[in-house]
Formats: structure tokens, C-alpha cells, sequence
């Protein structure tokens, strides 16, 4: 099942287009970081996916196929909007029982304990917390509606670095109980790092890669050798991004590792930071699930119709 | 920090209810009350200003009943003055006239304004209440009891302006208003509940769509203030087809539309008569006194025209059309409220915004 799977997706405001002809299929049982720069289209695809924006263009649908928005969509997704909007003037309280009365389900037991663990008073209004606690209370209203699929946007951006630790414990602690699924965005990949196993990332509008961190990690090689030969490599290899020094160039290549390595030059493992910022400088390539991108694809050919061996020799 | 307790695993449940619309009712209660409590203390303080100005209009209006039963009593013409400058701020109605569109503007525009100003809108419109339900369990509550606040308050104004309307008061020279006299018409009867409505929906949608609350509160009043000039420059006299007399002694009562004059059954001219015929007529102006004490200027003219083969006629709604009016123009103004809150419970259901 896919959590969010949007298809040729487009989001238009005004005259210019926010998100365009983005495909992208997010599996279930995943914490899925969506990750860009600032502008790249994130939270206008998580606003999408959270029924609060009509599409544009194409069709973006949830839990399995179901309408973005729709019944059962609002009731299987909990969305921490960005900034983490709540009524200011109400008690924790408040909103806790705002939520419950929103829900078909709200766990006030759950919801209350964690908020007494988190040392977050009942009684204090919510525009009197701090950016922390706001965060997490607007974590604990989506926990205890016990979705299928946990959504927060830029859920760290106002987050002090051990109130980012705590607030990433409290999701993984949900998604390992509770078995839901997490998207969440960022414009810092190092903030996903350590918790997400499925990467999304997506520049000027579109989706350039998605996957499985792993199978990204193992199907990324970087590639080391004297620069003279960098040019002629990259004609025939499935360069995603070159760095060239004075004496060596790095080639950041698609390949398995167990595919041959020029003579001459070396291979290592690429680090996911190092993987997504290669894509980041190189708009016009993409990967994604299922689809070998164009430029990819066009390398691909022309290697396996005849100079290969002379790649490989 | 400390192992937290995680929610239970969720059942699955095939059949999807969506969540009833009374638990709305806390929601709507608990984040609109202080709105609630600020209009009640409103309308009471200025029920509190009506009751206490009435109190003078009724002893003025019963004093210059007493004073002016004998003809020749010494303290009629005084008595009259009073009773005409009592309030003279209220006695118009024009500065009561701005209760509806400020209750509209200020409870209505906000409530989906704020939403969308401070983004809260994302929280409220992804829970699982549903974002259409959701306006419309606001919206409908808090227009019935703007609505209704303001019909209870608008008996007060009814009993205010009651002494304005005492048929004779004319002959006694006292102020006898029409009662569809375009200050006062929408203060009494069932007309300032429905102002109050439409300006209340009116912000409603002004506020989803301008999306911040003190442009929105502005473009309430604008609008508000567009369509209330219209409805009682223009549209209210045409709710029946007034009635045409050639009587020239009309209560004070009546709503005169327009006046023209004929002879000898063709149209002459409309309104006031030309120059020259009153040179050629009346010679000496408008004969006997003028004005409060004594014949109006009109009837005078069209004493001294009538003679020479001229008749006036006058097109009026009489005064017992009040409630026929009341009722034509309250439903137009229900239908409208009903037209923009339906608007902007669709609107948001298509997530146009």
C-alpha cells in the first residue's frame, strides 16, 4: 500500500507552478523524509496529500488509494502543518478536547500521560508554551488520533537541537508501537538522516529521486581517478554529478557495487548527505522507483551498445 | 527523556461514520464564546441607553398629550419643542443603523479570517470532522443566535419609537414619523434581525475569501453599507405597487413615493410646480402659515392650484403595509444569508481557497 502516491501531480499559484508533474509513490511502513531546498515544492505536495489544496493538475491519493481529503483520508492522516498552528488563547487542555471532538478516535489517556511526561501543564494556554512544547503538543494531538499515517512538515524548524532529538524519539517510538507510517519534510537532510528510511527529494516543483535509502545508498558509487580521463568517462558512465580537482575528479555514478570500476580509478560508498546534495546540483537528473531517468537512460544505452568494454577494460 | 506510552494499536473499522455534529457544538461554544459574551454586553449596554432615552421620549410624548389637550394652555408650544428635540441623536435612527453591519463584521468576518491569517485553518480542516461540516457546524449555530440577540434587542427599539408613531401626533404638531422612514424601517420589526443576519453572512464570506480579518472587517462594512443604501434607496418602495390618491390631506404616516400634478386628466408636470405657474397662481407664495404650526408648504400650493383645474396626485405605501414590508424584505435577506453561507461552505469544500 502507498501512503501517498501522486500521479503527474501539479499545484498552480497564480501563474507559477508550486509543484509540477510530480509522480511519486510513498510506501506504507516507511519514515519517508521529503527533503529540498527551500521552494521545492514540499509543503505544497504535504498540503496536497492533506486534502487542504485542490490539485491543479493530476491527482494525488492516500492510504491506499483514497481521495486526498476525503473521509476516510482525513481520518487515517494526522497533518502537523508547518509552524505548528494551534489556537493560542486555548489551555493544552482545550485542545486536547478540541481534538477529541474532531475525531471519530482520541486517546485522552495516552494524550494526558504524555504531556505529564513531557512536563507540559494542562492548564497553560498553548501560545504560552515553548516552540518545543507547541511542537509536541501538536505531536501528541496527532498521536493520540491514532493515524495510519503521521504527516509533519518542517516539523524541526523551530526546534532547538535537543527538542529535535526528543520530538524525532517520540515519532520513532510511535512508528516502531504503533506501526505508522511517517512522511515528514525538511530542508536539511542531516535532520532525516538518522531516522528515515525512504528518501524523497525534490527540487524546483518535481521529485528527482525516491527510494529506499538503502537500495539509493547501494546503487550510488562515487568514483575517484585522475581528471584528464574524468570528461571521457562521464560520456559513457551514468554520471549524476562530476567534481573535478586539479589532478582527480569525482564522479558521483550509478552503479551497483558490484558492477566493474575503470582501471586507473576507485570506488567507495556514497553517504546519503553526499548522494542528495549531487542531485540537488544536478536538476536534470532523477531517479525514481521503477523508471531509470532519461539522461540515465540515454548514458545507459550508449555504454551497453559497444563501448562498454572499453569503459571496463 | 522518559519511555512514553504509545497509543494503542487502532482498530480497523470498515464502516466509516463520520464524527456526529453535536460534538461541534463544544467546539463551536468554547472558541466563540468570549465573541458571544462581547455582543451580549454590547446589546445589553445599549439597552440599557435605549431604556433610559425612552423613559424621556414617553414622559416627554405623555406630557405634551397633557399639556396640549386644551387649546389655549400656556404650556402646549413648549411641551411640543421638547417632545420634537428629545434624543435628537436617536430619533432619526441613522447611528442605530450601524449595530447590525458592526455585528456582522466583527463576528462574522473573523471566524474564517483568523483561520486563515494565523493558519489554524490546517489543523481545523485536517481533522477528521471534515472542513465543509466543520463551517457550516460554525457558521449556522452563531448566525441563529447573532440573529436572534439582535431581534430581542431590536423589541427595544420597538418600544423606543413607539411615541413617533401615535396617529395625531400630527395634529398636535408633534413629530409623526412614517414608519417606513429609511432610518427607522430596518430598526423595528423583524428588519434588524435580518440586517444583523445578512451582515453577519456577508463577513462570512468576505473573510474566506480576503483571508485576513481587518480587511475583511472592512470590506464588510463597504458592502454591507452598499447593499443597505440600495435596499432603502431603491428597492423598498417597489416591494408593492404604491397607491395613488388625488387626497391631499395624507397621514403623517404614509410613505409618499412621488407626486405629480394633471389637468384635465393629462400629465402637467411632476413634483414641485414650475415657477411660472406658481407666479401666475399664487402670486403671494403659498398662502397662510408654514411649516410645523400649520398647513404643510405642499397642501397650501395645491390649495391655491386646485382652483385653476389642476389636481395632485400622490403615489404612498400606507402605514399598515409595515409588516407586509417587514416580511418581503426580512425573506430577501434570508434568502441571501442562506445564498452566502451556503457560498462559503461550498467554497471551502472545494478547497478554492
Amino acid at each position: 500500500m502507498n501512503v501517498i502516491e501522486a500521479s503527474e501531480l501539479g499545484r498552480r499559484y497564480g501563474s507559477t507552478w508550486a509543484l509540477r508533474d510530480c509522480t511519486v509513490a510513498i510506501p506504507a511502513g516507511h519514515v519517508a523524509a521529503l527533503v529540498g531546498p527551500n521552494g521545492a515544492g514540499k509543503t505544497t505536495l504535504l498540503n496536497l496529500a492533506a486534502g487542504l489544496a485542490a490539485p491543479s493538475a493530476g491527482d494525488v491519493t492516500v492510504l491506499g488509494g483514497q481521495p486526498a481529503g476525503s473521509p476516510v483520508a482525513l481520518d487515517g492522516i494526522a497533518f502537523v502543518a508547518q509552524d505548528t498552528p494551534m489556537y493560542k488563547n486555548l489551555s493544552a487542555r482545550d485542545m486536547l478536547h478540541l481534538t477529541r471532538n474532531l475525531n471519530r478516535r482520541f486517546d485522552q489517556q495516552y494524550a494526558e500521560s504524555r504531556l505529564d511526561e513531557l512536563g507540559i501543564p494542562l492548564k497553560r494556554k498553548a501560545g504560552k508554551l515553548s516552540g518545543g512544547q507547541q511542537a509536541q503538543l501538536a505531536l501528541t494531538l496527532a498521536l493520540a488520533r491514532r493515524p495510519r499515517l503521521l504527516v509533519l512538515d518542517e516539523p524541526m524548524a523551530m526546534l532547538d537541537p535537543v527538542a529535535r532529538h526528543d520530538f524525532m524519539a517520540s515519532v520513532m517510538m510511535a512508528m516502531a508501537a504503533d506501526g505508522v507510517s511517517v512522511v515528514l519534510s525538511s530542508h536539511v537532510l542531516s535532520e532525516l538522516e538518522r531516522v528515515a528510511d525512504y528518501l524523497v527529494l525534490m527540487s524546483r516543483g518535481r521529485v528527482q529521486l525516491a527510494g529506499e535509502i538503502d537500495d539509493l545508498l547501494a546503487s550510488h558509487r562515487l568514483l575517484t581517478g585522475p581528471a584528464a580521463e574524468a570528461d571521457r568517462y562521464a560520456e559513457r558512465l551514468s554520471v549524476v554529478h562530476a567534481r573535478r580537482g586539479e589532478a582527480q575528479a569525482h564522479l558521483l555514478v550509478r552503479a551497483t557495487a558490484d558492477e566493474p570500476v575503470p582501471s586507473g580509478w576507485e570506488a567507495h560508498p556514497v553517504g546519503l548527505e553526499e548522494l542528495a546534495l549531487a542531485y540537488l546540483r544536478e536538476p536534470a537528473a532523477a531517479v525514481l522507483p521503477g523508471s531509470r531517468p532519461d539522461s540515465a537512460r540515454r548514458r545507459a544505452l550508449r555504454s551497453e551498445t559497444g563501448q562498454r568494454t572499453e569503459v571496463t577494460k | 527523556m522518559t519511555a512514553l506510552s504509545v497509543p494503542a494499536r487502532r482498530e480497523e473499522d470498515a464502516s466509516l461514520r463520520p464524527v456526529p455534529w453535536r460534538r461541534m457544538g463544544w467546539v463551536t461554544w468554547r472558541q466563540h464564546r468570549a465573541t458571544l459574551a462581547w455582543v451580549i454586553a454590547f446589546l445589553g449596554a445599549a439597552a440599557v441607553l435605549v431604556y433610559l432615552a425612552g423613559r424621556q421620549v414617553y414622559s416627554a410624548h405623555a406630557a405634551a398629550i397633557a399639556a396640549c389637550q386644551s387649546a389655549s394652555s400656556l404650556t402646549c408650544p413648549g411641551s411640543i419643542i421638547a417632545f420634537n428635540g428629545t434624543n435628537g441623536f436617536l430619533s432619526n435612527g441613522f447611528m442605530l443603523q450601524a449595530i447590525p453591519p458592526l455585528l456582522g463584521a466583527f463576528v462574522g468576518a473573523p471566524l474564517l479570517a483568523r483561520e486563515l491569517e494565523t493558519g489554524t485553518f490546517r489543523y481545523a480542516w485536517t481533522q477528521a470532522f471534515g472542513r465543509w461540516r466543520w463551517t457550516l457546524a460554525k457558521l449556522v449555530p452563531l448566525a441563529v443566535v447573532l440573529a436572534t440577540a439582535a431581534g430581542v434587542f431590536s423589541l427595544m427599539l420597538n418600544w423606543y419609537y413607539q411615541p413617533y408613531f401615535v396617529a395625531g401626533n400630527q395634529n398636535l404638531s408633534l413629530t409623526e414619523t412614517t414608519p417606513f422612514f429609511p432610518g427607522l424601517f430596518d430598526l423595528r420589526g423583524i428588519g434588524f434581525a435580518a440586517w444583523t443576519l445578512a451582515a453577519f453572512a456577508i463577513g462570512a464570506l468576505a473573510g474566506l475569501l480576503i483571508r485576513r480579518v481587518v480587511p475583511a472587517i472592512v470590506a464588510t462594512l463597504v458592502a454591507y453599507a452598499a447593499l443597505a443604501f440600495a435596499a432603502g434607496g431603491f428597492l423598498r418602495q417597489h416591494y408593492l405597487t404604491p397607491l395613488v390618491t388625488s387626497n391631499l390631506n395624507l397621514p403623517g404616516s404614509a410613505w409618499i413615493i412621488s407626486q405629480w400634478w394633471t389637468k384635465g386628466g393629462k400629465f402637467a408636470f411632476s413634483g414641485w410646480p414650475p415657477d411660472r405657474l406658481l407666479q401666475q397662481y399664487c402670486p403671494n407664495g403659498p398662502s397662510g402659515p408654514v411649516g410645523p404650526f400649520g398647513k404643510s408648504k405642499p397642501v397650501a400650493i395645491a390649495e391655491c392650484l386646485t382652483p385653476h383645474g389642476y389636481t395632485q396626485w400622490t403615489a404612498y405605501q400606507p402605514a399598515s403595509r409595515f409588516w407586509a414590508f417587514q416580511w418581503i424584505e426580512a425573506g430577501w435577506l434570508l434568502v441571501l444569508s442562506v445564498l452566502l453561507i451556503a457560498a462559503t461552505v461550498w467554497l471551502v469544500r472545494r478547497r478554492a481557497t
